[in-house]
């Protein structure tokens, strides 16, 4: 099983959510995560989504996500150099004997504490999914009292884009 | 015409937008929620064909769409209205059948309330539609509805649901219909790429046993022309699946009829030694491979498609082409020398001769040899349409199909019930050849009371309905497969037939011994009214050839 990095241009329409991970799941694929927001272009949503399988469901996943009429256009990017981020709160413990230890850590991750609580502190953190599950690791010891991943996002480096031809009136696609 | 400024409200719409299309016939059933349509139906000159269940709806507009190639369109209420079409839509989805439907809904202001009668219809078919619509603002829906139709018919067809609010549909608006559609995630490839045409005419010229095996898609496509053609100038076997039947003529020399696992033993032999499959407009599914690891292990396999998601679904493929099986025939045929593989063709009149189409010993009147009569009676230039069972399977191999759009049944999803509103769709939609529904009691007690649909209609339709009081194709699974234990396959309380035909205003004949058979079907076939055929036959009845689970398609089960 390998994870893949697809990046879907959809549009932004109600329901599109519903028909995508309807599909996931009636067809037995995996995801790992998924992540939407909408574009430069209102009208177009881009769906970030990281799937499990061997090649063969991976290319499936791809065909039948394209017969989704709502669908525009699905890159693999894993393959690509791309910027792969995801943002995760996680809330923990942190008795004022172990603060200074736990600022230590989020300092070496380069992440902040967004709140702070009699014995709790919110640390926010970003980074690509190493990164993250090394700080929540770090952070294990302390008690982690919730967390909240966003499931990645992701970019193509330089000047090149993926779909970005959906700037503008998005006609050109 | 269309009036591009003119306020109308979105009943008044989808009217004009029928006009644009076509629209014939509407099949529908009535209810609060689409009342608006109706009405405005109502003012038009198109048919509208009331139904006794929602489910016949769709099932009759799908026969209408399979004989005359055109969309058909549907007509429900909300909640119970639409759910009731759910099967109906899944079959014509499985059976990639180009239908419309647009249900009633609640008013907008209701709509996520538990209102009466409400129930999330284009939730509920997402899996089972092309596409669907919720119409929110009526401004949208002219957009929507020329949509609908697009995608119905175009690249693979298949179904699309419209649910529309009562507000909606009496909503002002001013939107025109659009001149154009703009799907920019809908461009189905319709033209094959030159050089996987270029490759799979290589792989003709190579290959020493190609077979051509012929789906619904040819259908769809209407390439049986061209299919003909190649399997002339390239002197192969043609074999077909059940969506297939018809598209190539079984009564040519090149034709092995029908594959699967209820297949002709010929086919079945045929796929296990040809060198080339080269798969048109199919799906490869598991009634037709039997075994995956054992399916044509000689064969490259070349995969013609319109929709790219088949290819490489269920099996490898040697050689993709994905486009419109016309269009790539078209560029395929110049690339094609003449040729002939008289080699292969011998080894298939061995294997005709060796493993003959056979039924085996058995009652008085055998259900195989009625359909022999009724293909020989009717020269094969009717239409058929099915209801799913044992039927369903002497009906494809033992007819004799000739003509393409002349075998019609739920191949896909096997509902029984399809046939009676499929008869009715399908009698519409053929002005000149008769229409014969061939049933047993299960499947036809399934959507009974369509015959007071085809009465009103006054469709001389011929229904011949074998009767042996049981469930007799799950007979023959609990006969191989379930220690002869048969459960809940026995009906002890079914109706009389022919008296139930005559209840309705038909007619209603009985065959219960073989010399019966001549004159009933053609005193059947003279009738100039609905004639219902009860003919009786023993539950022991088998459908043979059949391919176990986990066997190839040459490892079949045949008669004693």
């Amino acid at each position: 099983m390998m994870k893949r990095t697809l990046s879907v241009l959809v549009e932004n329409r109600p329901g599109v959510l519903t028909r995508v991970a309807g599909l996931f799941s009636r067809r037995g694929y995996n995801i790992h995560s998924l992540a939407v927001g909408h574009t430069e272009n209102p009208s177009i949503s881009r769906m970030t989504i990281v799937v499990e399988g061997d090649a063969h469901i991976i290319e499936q996943v791809e065909k039948q996500l394209n017969k989704l009429i709502d669908v525009i256009k699905i890159s693999d990017i894993t393959d690509e150099p791309y910027v792969g981020r995801e943002l995760v709160l996680i809330k923990v413990n942190a008795e004022p004997d172990v603060r200074g230890e736990i600022m230590q850590i989020v300092e070496i991750f380069r992440a902040r504490i967004v709140d702070i609580a009699r014995n709790s502190v919110i640390i926010e953190a970003t980074g690509d999914e190493e990164k993250i599950d090394a700080i929540e690791a770090s952070l294990k010891p302390f008690g982690i009292r919730e967390m909240v991943r966003t499931g990645k996002i992701a970019m193509i480096r330089g000047a090149k884009t993926k779909g970005m031809e959906a700037s503008g009136d998005g006609s050109a696609i | 015409m269309v009036q591009q400024s003119k306020e109308r409200t979105g009943s008044q719409v989808l009217m004009e937008v029928f006009q644009n299309e076509g629209v014939e016939i509407v099949f529908g059933y009535p209810g609060g929620a689409v009342l608006p349509l109706y009405h405005e139906l109502a003012k038009t000159d198109i048919k509208h064909v009331l139904v006794r269940h929602e489910q016949s709806a769709v099932h009759a507009a799908s026969g209408y769409a399979r004989i005359s190639g055109k969309t058909g369109v549907c007509f429900a209420t909300s909640g119970p209205g639409a759910t009731n079409l759910v099967t109906g839509i899944a079959t014509a989805y499985m059976d990639s059948v180009p239908v419309v439907i647009f249900t009633g809904q609640v008013p907008t202001f209701m709509v996520g309330s538990d209102a009466f009668q409400e129930t999330d219809i284009t939730g509920i078919t997402i899996p089972i539609t092309k596409h669907n619509y919720l119409v929110n603002n009526v401004e949208e829906l002219p957009r929507i509805a020329k949509e609908a139709f697009y995608i119905a018919k175009t690249g693979r067809p298949g179904p699309v649901l419209v649910d529309i609010p009562k507000d909606v549909a009496l909503a002002p608006c001013k939107a025109p219909i659009p001149e154009k559609i703009e799907l920019r995630g809908y461009k189905p490839t319709y033209k094959g790429h030159p050089g996987q045409v270029r490759a799979l005419a290589k792989l003709i010229k190579e290959a020493e046993r190609p077979l051509l095996f012929v789906g619904g898609g040819v259908v769809a496509s209407g390439a049986e022309d061209l299919v003909f053609e190649l399997a002339e100038k390239i002197q192969v076997p043609v074999a077909t699946s059940l969506t297939g039947l018809g598209a190539f003529p079984e009564n040519h020399p090149l034709s092995v009829g029908m594959v699967g696992l209820h297949g002709k033993p010929c086919a079945n032999h045929a796929f296990t030694e040809c060198d080339l499959l080269i798969g048109l407009g199919v799906r490869f599914d598991d009634r037709v491979t039997g075994a995956i690891e054992k399916f044509a292990p000689q064969a490259k396999i070349a995969h013609l498609d319109i929709d790219p998601a088949e290819i490489g679904k269920n099996l490898r493929v040697d050689l993709p082409l994905v486009g419109d099986i016309s269009s790539v025939l078209k560029e395929l045929l110049p690339l094609v020398e003449t040729s002939r593989h008289d080699a292969w063709l011998k080894r298939i009149k061995e294997l005709r001769n060796k493993y003959p189409l056979t039924y085996g010993p058995g009652g008085e009147v055998r259900p195989q040899w009625v359909i022999e009569r009724l293909g020989e009676m009717t020269r094969g230039q009717a239409i058929i349409t099915t209801d799913v069972g044992q039927h369903q399977m002497w009906a494809a191999l033992f007819y004799g199909y000739t003509k393409s759009r002349t075998y019609i049944s739920s191949c896909g999803l096997g509902t029984m019930g399809y046939g009676l509103p499929a008869a009715i769709g399908a009698g519409l939609a053929s002005k000149d050849m008769q229409v014969w529904l061939i049933t047993g009691d299960g499947s036809f007690q399934m959507n009974m009371p369509e015959l007071a649909t085809a009465m009103e209609q006054g469709l001389p339709l011929k229904i011949l309905l074998f009767n042996n009081q049981s469930l007799a194709m799950v007979r023959q699974l609990q006969h191989f497969y379930y220690e002869k234990q048969y459960t809940a396959i026995e009906f002890t309380g079914n109706p009389d037939f022919v008296r139930l035909a005559e209840c309705y205003g038909a007619e209603g004949l009985r065959i219960t011994k073989k010399e019966d058979v001549l004159p009933v079907l053609s005193q059947a076939m003279k009738n100039n009214r609905l004639t219902l055929i009860e003919c009786l036959i023993s539950e022991e009845e088998m459908v043979y050839p059949m391919v176990p689970p986990g066997a190839g398609l040459n490892e079949m089960i045949m008669p004693d």
